[in-house]
Order: structure tokens, then sequence, then C-alpha cells
């Protein structure tokens, strides 16, 4: 019980399997096929900046409407019957179960030509493309991660001591002033979370735009994915920048979360 | 906070649950179509049939349930040990271990699965081996401790270490009172780091992707590939069974839960 020692396993493990592979795409990204220094697949990354200026777009609208969905949901949800909450959040997780791929698959048939969404707007005299289009993609991405905005800012908002509540009530708060002074700056924790938890896997994401997208949805995860076969080094410095732009994002987050706190 | 929900709210809850089942609804209604096109053909089972038949997908369906044991198992074990050892860490060494293991949680699935493939085809060539069900099973492993090692850690810390010294004072060896005592106390985290490790298995996609090497799939690959060939009207198959067992699994772990909540108001 007393042993250190213990944890020396875990530690050799991650040194050899989490620390030593990102080492290894730092040194990749600064090689050239000859093992020499070199930043020349920085230079060619440049090629790829109005890719990763899309995604982060993409990732940026995805998350957005995903906290504009989830923060009326999740305050609904906690004005329900303790019992009722425990089922709509269950309602809301199953989906989440099923396989990544499927769920993304799953769009690409309820959007198609002559699919059901087609179907059923042409017979109210609505035409239209509905698949192939960066709203696609985002819709795509909205469905995949909208549960992980919802879960955070839900636990978060029940957390909150009712009394609190009640206080304001007293003092003559109506009920948006509650809201407003109250639930909301309280709240605020959660959505942080939420927001690193929808934004980080939605910047970084592959196959989603290659499903769902049109010939210039390429997000920066799928250019990661091809270039890898073709240049390793391109594919490295590419992976490095993303690491560091996420990192970048997780620290301003913090920060704000922090801020928050003591405000 | 407690009112009457209005007609509002109800229609907004409404709209999100469409939004949330449309898709999977599309699924089932397609599984049952005779056309392979958009538009219905009649009813059938037969891609039903075709899925039972295909050997490749019943092939990565054991994959993927065989790693998502495996890596459970082991994360569980070397996370718990890990929890434990860090626990008894002392001051700044401690901060870092901790530090270091919220790497893999942070970082993108694609940046975790690029940098272990360069890993194993470093020491692929280095060693004579191919990325297969080994480099696959050793990169869930790494994805998983951390979330073991995660969900162990707060037992831990509320733990009370003197029924541990109690166990040896009754004579217990330490092994002893480890089996019998400590792990006991541990249970909850371990088996939520236990199941979370395994739902994370099954569900993986980008990190296999880069690890399984020319030969191996599991499920989520094997659904990638044949997405990328045709669309296989058995894919809809499959996804309306994997449904249904997420559909009995909830339902069963609901009744577990209420019998449980009911045993507790009774005592």
């Amino acid at each position: 019980m007393k042993s250190k020692l213990l944890s020396l396993p875990y530690i050799v493990w991650m040194l050899v399997f989490t620390m030593i592979p990102l080492v290894m795409i730092g040194v990749t990204a600064f090689t050239d096929n000859s093992g020499c220094f070199s930043v020349d697949a920085f230079v060619s990354a440049f090629q790829y900046t109005n890719i990763f200026l899309k995604s982060l777009w993409i990732a940026l609208l995805s998350t957005v409407i995903c906290l504009l969905l989830a923060y009326p949901l999740a305050y609904i949800i906690c004005q329900m019957r303790p019992s009722t909450q425990k089922t709509v959040i269950m309602l809301m997780m199953i989906p989440m179960w099923m396989n990544f791929l499927l769920r993304i698959y799953a769009w690409v048939l309820l959007l198609q030509n002559g699919g059901p969404l087609d179907t059923l707007l042409s017979a109210i005299g609505i035409h239209g493309d509905y698949s192939n289009n960066t709203a696609a993609v985002v819709v795509g991405m909205v469905y995949e991660y909208l549960p992980f905005m919802l879960l955070p800012i839900y636990t978060v908002m029940g957390k909150i001591d009712k009394s609190l509540i009640e206080a304001a009530q007293d003092l003559g708060s109506n009920k948006a002033s509650v809201f407003r002074r109250v639930i909301l700056p309280l709240s605020i924790p959660g959505v942080i979370s939420g927001i690193t938890m929808v934004f980080v896997p939605s910047a970084s994401t592959f196959v989603v735009a290659q499903y769902l997208g049109g010939t210039d949805d390429i997000m920066i995860g799928d250019v990661i994915d091809k270039i890898f076969f073709t240049n390793n080094h391109i594919g490295a410095a590419l992976s490095l920048v993303l690491m560091v732009f996420i990192l970048l994002f997780l620290v301003l987050m913090n920060k704000f979360g922090d801020e928050e706190a003591i405000a | 906070m407690k009112q009457k929900s209005g007609v509002l709210t109800k229609i907004y809850i409404g709209i999100i649950m469409v939004f949330m089942y449309a898709p999977i609804a599309v699924l089932i209604f397609y599984s049952f179509n005779k056309s392979r096109s958009a538009a219905w053909g009649g009813f059938t089972f037969e891609w039903y049939f075709e899925l039972f038949k295909s050997r490749s997908i019943m092939n990565a369906l054991t994959n993927t349930l065989l790693i998502a044991v495996l890596a459970a198992v082991l994360a569980t074990v070397l996370g718990t040990a890990a929890a434990i050892g860090i626990h008894n860490l002392r001051g700044k060494t401690r901060a870092v271990v901790q530090n270091f293991s919220n790497i893999p949680i942070i970082s993108p699935d694609i940046v975790m699965g690029v940098s272990l493939m360069l890993l194993f085809t470093f020491l692929g060539v280095l060693f004579h081996f191919e990325m297969g069900f080994v480099t696959v099973l050793l990169s869930h492993i790494s994805f998983c401790v951390p979330f073991v090692v995660l969900n162990v850690m707060p037992r831990i810390r509320r733990m009370d270490t003197s029924i541990y010294d109690a166990a040896l004072d009754l004579g217990c060896t330490p092994v002893q009172a480890f089996f019998k005592v400590v792990i006991h106390e541990l249970m909850p985290g371990i088996v939520s780091g236990a199941l979370i490790s395994f739902t994370y298995s099954i569900d993986d996609f980008v990190i296999t992707h880069f690890t399984q090497g020319a030969r191996f799939q599991n499920l989520s690959t094997e659904i990638y590939s044949m997405l990328r060939r045709k669309i296989p009207p058995t894919i809809n198959a499959l996804s309306t069974l994997l449904f249904l067992v997420i559909i009995v699994v909830m339902v069963l772990i609901n009744i577990r839960d209420r019998r449980e909540e009911k045993r507790k108001t009774m005592n």
C-alpha cells in the first residue's frame, strides 16, 4: 500500500507509448528524408493554411450551434422531476453508443438525393440539395458532439444551490434576473468544459467531411490522414501545428475559466 | 426551480429528440429495403442473412470484442496499480506524473494515432514485425489507462488507510490485506474505469485506423472500408442490430438501478 514502485510500470508505459511517440512527431516534422534537420515540411505545410482555417471555422460553427442547442436544453431538463431528468439524459446518450461512423453514415442516408428528407420536402414543394456541402458537415458534427456539450452544462447547472435561487427571489428578482444574475454566471464552468469537449474533437476529426462534405470541404484531419501515406514529414508538421493550436486553445479556455471562478 | 413545463419546452425537447433519433430511424428503415437505391423497393430480411454470412464482419466483430476485453482488463490492472503508486509519490514527482497522465486525454485522437503509427513503424523496421492485433491492443491500452487512473485516484484519496493497518494487525500479510481490503474499497472506481475503457475501445476508430496494419480489422475500420467501396445495405442491418443491443443493455442497467434504489429506500 505504501509502495511507490507500483506506479513504475505505468510511468514506463506512458514514456514508451505516449511521450516517445509525441517526440517522434516532433523529430519527423523537423527532419527531411535523409534525417537532417530541415524546416521544409513546415514550408510545404503552408499550402494547407486554407484547409486549416476552414477546419477551425467548421469546428467553431459546430461548437456555437451545440452551445445554442444544449444550453436551453440543459436549463429545461434541470427543471424537470429527477426521474424524468434521468430518462431524458439517457435518451440523449443512447445514440452516442452507436458507432461513430454509423452515425455519420445515417446522415448520408437521410440527406441524400431522393432520401427521406428530400422526399418529405419535395412533397410540400421544396426542392434542393441537402448533402455534400459545408452545412451538412456542420449538421453531422453537431449530431456527433451535442451530448458532449449538454452533459457538462447539465451537471453544473443541476448542482447550483437551490437556496441561492430562492434568496434571489426573496430579494425581489424576477425569473429573468434570477437567470441572468444567478444561473448564468454559475453555469459558466460547465459551458467552458462543454466548449472544450466539442471544439477539440471537431477541429481534429476526419471522415465526417469526406462523407457529408462537398469537394472543397476537406478538413485538416483528412489531410493528415492522406498525407502520411506519401510524406511523413509534412504529416508530422501538420499534426504538430494542430497539437499546438489545440494546446493554446485549452490554455485559453482554462484561463477564461479561472477568471470566471474568481469574478 | 420546479414548475409546470410549458408547451414550448415540450416542443423544444420534441425537436431535439427528432434530431437525435431520425438518423437512426432511417438506418432501421433502409435495413428492410429490398432496393439498393434511396427509393423503397419492398420489404426484405435479405441483408440480415447476408450480414451473418459475411465472414469479414463477423471477424471484425470478434476482433473488436477481444481487443476491448483485453484492453479493459490490462488497462485496469496497470491503471489501478499506477493510481496507488502515484498516491504514494510526493510533491513534484506526483504533479509531473499526473500532468503527463492527462496528455492522452487532452490530445486529439488523430495526433495520438499518428504518433503511435510512427513508433510502431520505427520499431517494426528495427525488430521485423508488422502492425496488427498486438499494436492495436497496445495502443488501446495506452489511451485507456489514464481513464482508469482518473477514476481510481479519488477513491484512494477518500479511503481510510487505517483499515489497511487494521488488516495487518489482524494477521494479514500485506498482499492479503491488499486483495481483501484495499481492492474491495477501490472497487467502484475500478469498475467504472474498466467500463469506460471497454466502451472507448469498442467505439474507437481513429487510433485503430493508424495502428492496424494491412490485415487487422475491427468493426469501425471494417465499416470504414465497406463505406469506401460501395454502400452495402448490410451496414444498415448491422446498425439496427447494434442499436437493439444498446437498447437492451440500457434497459437492463435501468432496471438494476431502480432495484438498487428501492433496496436503499427500504433499508
